[in-house]
């Protein structure tokens, strides 16, 4: 049975992915109340991702809904331009320029911002990508732009390397670590991907931090940096992209719970320590039931996804549900589709079909008996299918078989065509 | 209900097929194929829930 208990008004922080999802999970969930969405920046929803992809090239704003639909089919009272300052339990209250709006119910869905190097991110010259604003200024800069330095080997690092790279750039791409994307892909595979840069003329330097950044003219502006091994890379431009923190330094004093690396505590039903407020998105640490372990997963998946349900719970009209998931991510390098499922953690890679020269490949990650993670390089039919398999918890020796089958019948192909 | 793919949209990253794999595959040339146009009643959900699950806002259930 469903609780009759409904809040009348459901207040989102975060006009994003998750925010917007929020919403559109409490209506389809039956809510009727008001909903209120208050988001920092001026722009309606939109989509990140194609900020360093398709955007960064050129295309239009990615708005993730028509914007007339806000007022007329969803029924949202959109607050945005300012960010919320402060959240009051004891009031049901947040404050936003000052101002406090109460709520019933909360949905908090703030995200996260790049993590900046200290003491450099005031120069002229020194950028870092996460709105539709940074998108702009990195897509002029690059237009006068020679040579760009990107401090992070990861993936937004290695987007804006292809996008650079195209512009006709001359990009380096530093990484501290001697394991590029060994969080994503692990180690071995974060190698084997990180080959990528060297092969479309980007020049990859691991194990080296930046020790001075050299600057000239009126402004100060970039004119090189100096790295820990000594060398100097003439740079106009220098990209930091290592990694994202939770926004959440806003909810100090709130009382609610936080993990030591600032994103907010969920439980299975996306609910935080606070009574009636739930999170979603980038800015959440919750138990994966899948995976067996509790953090933060900064992909579109599952922003869309706990987005969703967190609306829906919060909105409290149908029985709560609880969030799990096989977690997932793309990216597009120098014109070759990646794709992850699963995860890498604790787990042995091997190749399943293909070949890392041809540059097509599917690798699987072995745990135990079974499959946890895929990975796949240009073979965009292969993963949805790897993913499922993942999901349903297949033996490593039935996913293996999978391949193997396939690749007789691909020999048998060849065979009929020669 | 019917289902319309927006094929400018549309990049083939399958999301879509993870939530109605009745109804959509990725192609080894990474295009989607719909496998089935119509929705009926009993799948419903699973479109519905392809369609908010599709990263390119590309695809639409039409009356």
């Amino acid at each position: 049975m469903s609780a009759p208990v409904v809040s009348k008004r459901l207040v989102i922080v975060g006009a994003s992915l998750a925010g917007l999802r929020a919403a559109e999970g409490a209506r389809a969930s039956g809510f009727t109340g008001e909903i209120v969405l208050i988001g920092a920046e001026e722009h309606l929803p939109y989509d990140r991702p194609p900020l360093s992809k398709q955007y960064l090239g050129d295309a239009e704003i990615p708005y993730l809904r028509d914007p007339d639909s806000y007022v007329h089919e969803l029924n949202v009272r959109a607050v945005l331009g300012n960010p919320v300052t402060a959240l009051r339990p004891d009031e049901k209250a947040v404050v936003v320029n000052g101002e406090s709006i109460s709520y019933d119910s909360l949905v908090i869905a703030t995200g996260a911002a790049p993590r900046e190097l200290p003491g450099y991110s005031e120069i002229p010259g020194v950028v870092t990508l996460r709105n539709l604003e940074d998108t702009h200024s990195l897509r002029r800069a690059l237009d006068a732009t020679h040579n760009i330095t990107i401090v992070g080997a990861g993936i937004i690092g290695a987007e804006i390397a292809t996008a650079a790279r195209k512009r006709g750039c001359e990009v380096t791409v530093i990484e501290a670590t001697h394991y590029p994307l060994e969080r994503a892909v692990g180690r071995e595979m974060g190698l084997v991907l990180s080959q990528m840069h060297p092969r479309n003329g980007t020049d990859l330097r691991c194990g080296v931090t930046l020790a001075e950044l050299r600057t000239e003219g009126e402004g100060g502006k970039v004119s090189s940096v100096v790295l820990s091994d000594g060398s100097e890379i003439k740079t106009d431009l220098l990209l930091v992209s290592i990694g994202v923190v939770p926004t959440t330094s806003w909810l100090k004093d709130s009382g609610i719970e936080l993990h030591p690396d600032g994103s907010i505590a969920c439980d299975e039903y996306l609910k935080t320590s606070l009574d009636d407020v739930y999170a979603a998105g980038d800015a959440i640490s919750w138990p994966n039931a899948h995976t067996g372990r509790t953090g933060r997963l900064e992909t579109w998946t599952s922003a869309n996804e706990q987005g969703a349900i967190a609306g829906r719970n919060a909105a409290g009209v149908e029985d709560a549900l609880a969030y799990s998931t096989v977690p997932y991510f793309w990216s597009d390098w120098y014109g070759h589709r990646i794709q992850f499922a699963g995860t890498a953690h604790d787990a042995e890679p091997e190749v399943v079909i293909g070949g890392y020269e041809e540059e097509k490949f599917v690798v699987l990650y072995r745990s135990g008996d079974h499959v946890v993670g895929a990975l796949a390089v240009n073979e965009p039919a292969k993963i949805m299918k790897d993913r499922r398999r993942i999901q349903q918890r297949s033996t490593w020796a039935e996913a293996v078989e999978h391949y193997k089958e396939l690749g007789r019948k691909l020999a048998l192909i060849q065979q009929e065509t020669v | 209900m019917k289902i319309v793919v927006d094929r400018i949209k549309c990049v083939g990253l399958g999301l879509c097929e993870a939530a109605a794999p009745t109804h959509f595959e990725v192609g080894d040339d990474g295009q989607l194929i719909v496998l089935r146009e119509t929705v009926d009643e009993q799948d419903l959900a699973q479109a519905e829930e392809a369609v908010r699950s599709c990263p390119t806002s590309a695809l639409k259930l039409i009356s």
